[in-house]
């Protein structure tokens, strides 16, 4: 069973290595000359005018609550799915339950607008 | 092949560890931090039973746990962010409406 | 020591270190990144373990979900360039015997006990059929309760965390 994970570990450690030689090799072979414009910040062309590591908004926290909520229902489709035919009819509308108790609170969120930019 | 107690042991030290953060961490999102430590530490133990006795249940417990778990940090990190605006800190020591 | 072994004392020193440094950490971004390698390493274990649809399911609620949220509370309460971040503890002796008495009592009661283990190896089929097959017909009323618990959250969070647009703009001009 477990030989199966074999280059799933492989994989993890190609890609760790490659990861820190890539950069460091470009850190090592690249040529440095900084000066001032370089190191500067680059925003659109302009001049900096606040630092970017501020508090961010309250909004984007709406998108992560619900991208959450719906991740945990993927995550219960997922066995059911595999046994779709086994289950049938009967698992359908269990399913079918389970999703359209969720789906009601997706309306009622759209209703309130809770996912309005404002 | 690991025995079982090895597993039950490390859980043990993970939710010990998650009970030292509750306790002794002052900020509101490090003491949740804990509490998610601590739901592993169980899931892990859940885990290793289910596989060592031999029965499935233990991993339907587990997607409960982290329903649960999911739903709990979605409301707790709201309620962290409703108290964050209201009273400027996260300090739990000066969160103490509900005390006289 | 087989490979199996080595990768079990490897998750678990990977474990239980970043959970000591979710817990001792100064800084709460240190916090929230070391917390990725706890849930990493806890899905390793589940990896080993033979529950390979729980280790996804860790791997994608958890690592994917939780820790995401728990990025945006730190980003949305804290600048990351402040005091602001550093957080002290407090009672370090109290915690520290009362960790050696939470360990010591349960790892004491788990070596102790003698568990009816099942002497055979894990059979290795996955395990996601058999989970789906429990979740739909077994486990069926606590499948449906379980959505209607993620139901209240979504509602409740949401109501929690909006901005009222109605009431008191001004002390709410903060966040």
């Amino acid at each position: 069973m477990l030989e199966q994970y074999i280059p799933i570990g492989f994989m993890f450690i190609v890609a760790i290595i490659f990861g820190i030689v890539m950069s460091k090799l470009s850190e090592w072979l690249g040529p440095k000359n900084p000066n001032d414009v370089k190191l500067s910040t680059y925003e659109s062309g302009m001049e900096p005018v606040l630092s970017a590591r501020e508090r961010v908004s309250v909004k984007y926290y709406m998108v992560a609550m619900l991208f959450i909520l719906f991740d945990i229902e993927v995550v219960f489709l997922y066995p059911w799915a595999v046994n779709f035919r086994s289950l049938g009819l009967f698992g359908f509308v269990e399913m079918l339950v389970f999703t359209v108790v969720l789906m009601l609170g997706y309306i009622y969120l759209l209703k309130k607008g809770a996912l309005k930019w404002q | 092949m690991i025995p079982l107690e090895y597993y039950l042991s490390l859980s043990a030290v993970l939710f010990a560890t998650g009970v030292i953060g509750v306790l002794t961490r002052r900020n509101a999102i490090i003491v949740f931090m804990s509490i998610e430590l601590m739901l592993n530490a169980v899931n892990l133990s859940l885990v290793a039973f289910s596989q060592y006795l031999g029965s499935t249940t233990g991993q339907v417990l587990v997607f409960f746990v982290m329903a649960v778990a999911a739903a709990e940090s979605a409301i707790g990190l709201a309620i962290i962010i409703a108290l964050f605006r209201n009273k400027q800190t996260l300090n739990i020591d000066e969160l103490n409406l509900l005390k006289w | 020591m087989s490979l199996f072994d080595i990768a079990f004392y490897f998750f678990a020193l990977i474990t239980v270190a970043s959970a000591a440094l979710v817990v001792f950490s100064r800084n709460i971004i240190y916090s929230a990144f070391a917390l990725l390698f706890t849930f990493f390493g806890v899905a390793g274990l589940y990896a080993l373990l033979g529950a390979d649809f729980v280790a996804v399911a860790q791997l994608l609620i958890y690592v994917g979900g939780i820790l995401v949220l728990l990025l945006f509370g730190v980003m949305l309460t804290t600048k990351l360039v402040s005091v602001d971040m550093k957080t002290g503890t407090l009672q370090a002796l109290p915690a520290t015997l009362l960790f050696a008495a939470v360990a010591g009592a349960l790892s004491g009661v788990y070596i102790i006990t003698d568990w009816n283990v099942l002497a055979g190896a894990p059979d290795a089929a996955t395990t996601a059929v058999t989970i789906g097959d429990m979740f739909l017909t077994t486990w069926l009323l606590p499948f449906e309760i379980a959505s209607v618990v993620l139901l209240v959250a979504l509602v409740g969070a949401a109501m929690i965390a909006r901005r009222d647009a109605r009431s008191k703009p001004t002390q709410q001009a903060a966040l």
